[in-house]
């Protein structure tokens, strides 16, 4: 037992200490959050931010225009930014994990353009606000049922039968995508389409933020209780199996909590790429590939990029900016930047 | 006997021939097994229908009395640890994390490792004298150093069967040795043992008991000495070999290599 004191020596200097991990799933998150509402069209500083958050815990008063701002337009898209980042970051991490692939997306499976055509359908048919987030969410699972069902069919649980019933699936729905876009009226629903495929949360309500918690929050909530499952299942399925887990219950419960936290996000703000896939990358940069530290830390560093990139978003122009866009536009860079000087955390 | 196979027969589901069949194998506590068989005879599909991780198509396998596919998969992981051949993992896990992932079949379906896991994880990292690799990434190590780390999960695992595939490849001579005599050690503190193996002479070194594979069946099994002859080697190899009994050290084979092929001729005629 006295080999044990130069292993735990090593263990402190090479893992963050407590205060980092504070740091990092608390502070770093709550001032995103703060300084986010404080951005905006209509201005307003610190102090009167922190007076508005005051006088809004105050019962029996008139609220101002600051505190309507901020409540009604800033608060919902602030608060649906950081969950929908940290949901897709968290589901990717978990596919990453499930494939044993580091280039694996929320997407992989199809579930974003299933959610594109359902939204592009509902669009063309009604451009109801509520059949379009109800059609994309239901589309998005199918096209993952699809693809799991397909890769069952077939009596195998190759992780590559599964990525290319992925790349099937995405490329059919992408092509009635294309149909529907093709048929659509050019100066009507065409626009509302392709910038609906952009992504963007620019029109988030207090009501579609109510909408999403419960299932982004449930999936998280079962991807986090599992996330040690994680790391034995990403060393192979059968080493997991030889581990005592029953791989194949255990992919599909993570796949469908990846899926239901991707299809509700997609279903309000559309497709926003990169996130998913790349988040992930910096969260095991920063704290090493296992999945107990990972899963946390993606989910706080995917909810302030997400909100970062969303409040560049509304602020960087006169109009709003498509997050699609600025996702990778901002995002490629610096990972380009950040992935010369750290250790990937993969091979 | 602790594990026994009785009449196991497997195919491969959608492949029309069996890869093997009739096979009848019985390893007691603190037991060394060492299957021998040439490349392709079903030897990995054998251990992998051991720890229950293949159904088997014909026949059964009991584990302490029952069948295996019987027991759940925590209760086969608990009993029966099964150490694949060297693989490169995705992503790198530090060695600590790698052997904790032995405590698994000890946890509940939401729970992550406890202390008393950390501290059966720090005991087994210890006790192979491995403690200074702890922090450093599993699939940055070398061969022998991996191969160890698996060996340090499997202690952390508890089991009391413990299934080796091949354990000894892609390792220098030092570390096949070393592993070899770790084998030795996990046998006297009672453990069954299965493993494979390609050298014979790795079979004289550790084996209690040599299974010899050859086309889908058990060709013989018994003692070392008894199983591994000059003939059973010529036939499932297809070379020549001798034996060099060494009395107090065990045999070893000398191959009849063409280089010395004059002088065997010699010493045969010697003989």
């Amino acid at each position: 037992m006295t080999a044990s004191g130069p292993a735990s020596k090593t263990a402190r200097s090479v893992r963050p200490t407590g205060a980092f991990s504070i740091i990092m799933m608390l502070v770093l998150p709550l001032l995103c959050f703060f300084l986010a509402l404080l951005f905006g069209r209509y201005g307003a500083s610190p102090l009167e931010t922190i007076k508005a958050f005051y006088n809004w815990l105050m019962p029996q008063h008139e609220p101002s225009t600051l505190e309507n701002v901020i409540f009604t337009i800033r608060l919902p898209r602030v608060a649906t930014a950081m969950l929908i980042g940290g949901g897709l970051s968290v589901s990717g991490a978990c596919f990453q994990g499930i494939f044993r692939n580091p280039l694996v997306s929320p997407f992989i499976l199809g579930v974003a353009t299933g959610a594109g055509f359902g939204a592009a359908m509902a669009i063309l048919l009604s451009g109801n606000g509520l059949v379009i987030q109800g059609a994309a969410f239901l589309f998005g699972m199918l096209a993952v049922a699809l693809s799991y069902g397909m890769t069952r069919i077939y009596r195998t649980s190759s992780m590559l039968v599964m990525t290319l019933s992925g790349v099937i699936v995405g490329t059919f729905f992408s092509a009635l995508i294309s149909l529907v876009k093709y048929v659509a009226d050019p100066y009507d629903k065409l626009p509302v389409i392709v910038f609906w495929l952009m992504g963007s949360l620019a029109t988030i309500s207090q009501k579609d933020f109510l909408t999403i918690i419960v299932p982004i929050t449930l999936g998280i909530t079962v991807i986090f209780s599992l996330r040690w499952k994680i790391n034995v299942l990403s060393m192979g399925e059968e080493e997991a199996r030889s581990l005592g887990l029953h791989s194949t219950w255990l992919t599909i419960l993570l796949i469908m909590s990846a899926t239901l936290i991707t299809a509700s996000a997609v279903a309000v703000s559309g497709v926003i790429g990169w996130v998913g896939l790349v988040i992930p990358h910096l969260a095991r940069m920063i704290g090493g590939p296992d999945y107990r530290r990972l899963i946390p830390l993606s989910m706080s560093l995917g909810a302030c990029y997400l909100l970062l990139i969303d409040t560049l978003a509304r602020n960087l122009v006169g109009g709003e900016v498509p997050l699609g866009i600025l996702t990778a536009t901002v995002g490629a860079p610096f990972f380009a930047v950040i992935l010369k000087k750290g250790s990937l955390g993969w091979s | 006997m602790i594990l026994e196979v009785h009449k196991a027969g497997f195919a491969y589901p959608g492949s029309s021939g069996t890869v093997f069949n009739g096979i009848s194998l019985s390893v007691g506590a603190g037991e060394v097994l060492c299957i021998l068989g040439p490349n392709g005879v079903g030897k990995t599909s054998l251990l992998k229908c051991l720890s229950g991780l293949l159904p088997l198509t014909e026949g059964k396998i009991s584990c302490k009395g029952e069948n295996i596919l019987a027991l759940s998969r925590t209760q086969v992981a608990r009993t029966i640890a099964h150490v694949p051949q060297l693989h490169n993992p995705v992503f790198a896990y530090s060695v600590y994390d790698t052997v904790l992932m032995g405590r698994t079949p000890y946890l509940g379906f939401f729970s992550p490792p406890r202390q008393s896991d950390r501290v059966i994880t720090e005991q087994a990292i210890d006790s192979l004298g491995i403690a200074h690799l702890a922090e450093k990434a599993y699939s940055e190590l070398s061969g022998g150093e991996r191969q160890l780390v698996l060996f340090a999960r499997v202690l952390a695992q508890q089991p009391e069967i413990i299934v080796l595939d091949e354990p000894t490849s892609h390792l220098d001579y030092g570390n096949q040795l070393k592993i070899l005599s770790l084998i030795r050690n996990l046998a006297r503190s009672r453990t069954a043992i299965v493993m494979t193996s390609h050298n014979p002479d790795h079979a004289f070194m550790v084996a209690d008991r040599v299974g010899i594979m050859f086309n889908g069946a058990i060709a013989a099994v018994g003692a070392p000495e008894e199983v591994i002859t000059v003939e059973i080697l010529q036939e499932i190899y297809g070379v020549a070999v001798t034996l060099l009994r060494n009395d107090g050290f065990g045999s070893m084979c000398v191959p009849v290599f063409n280089k010395y092929a004059g002088n065997a001729k010699l010493w045969r005629n010697n003989e």
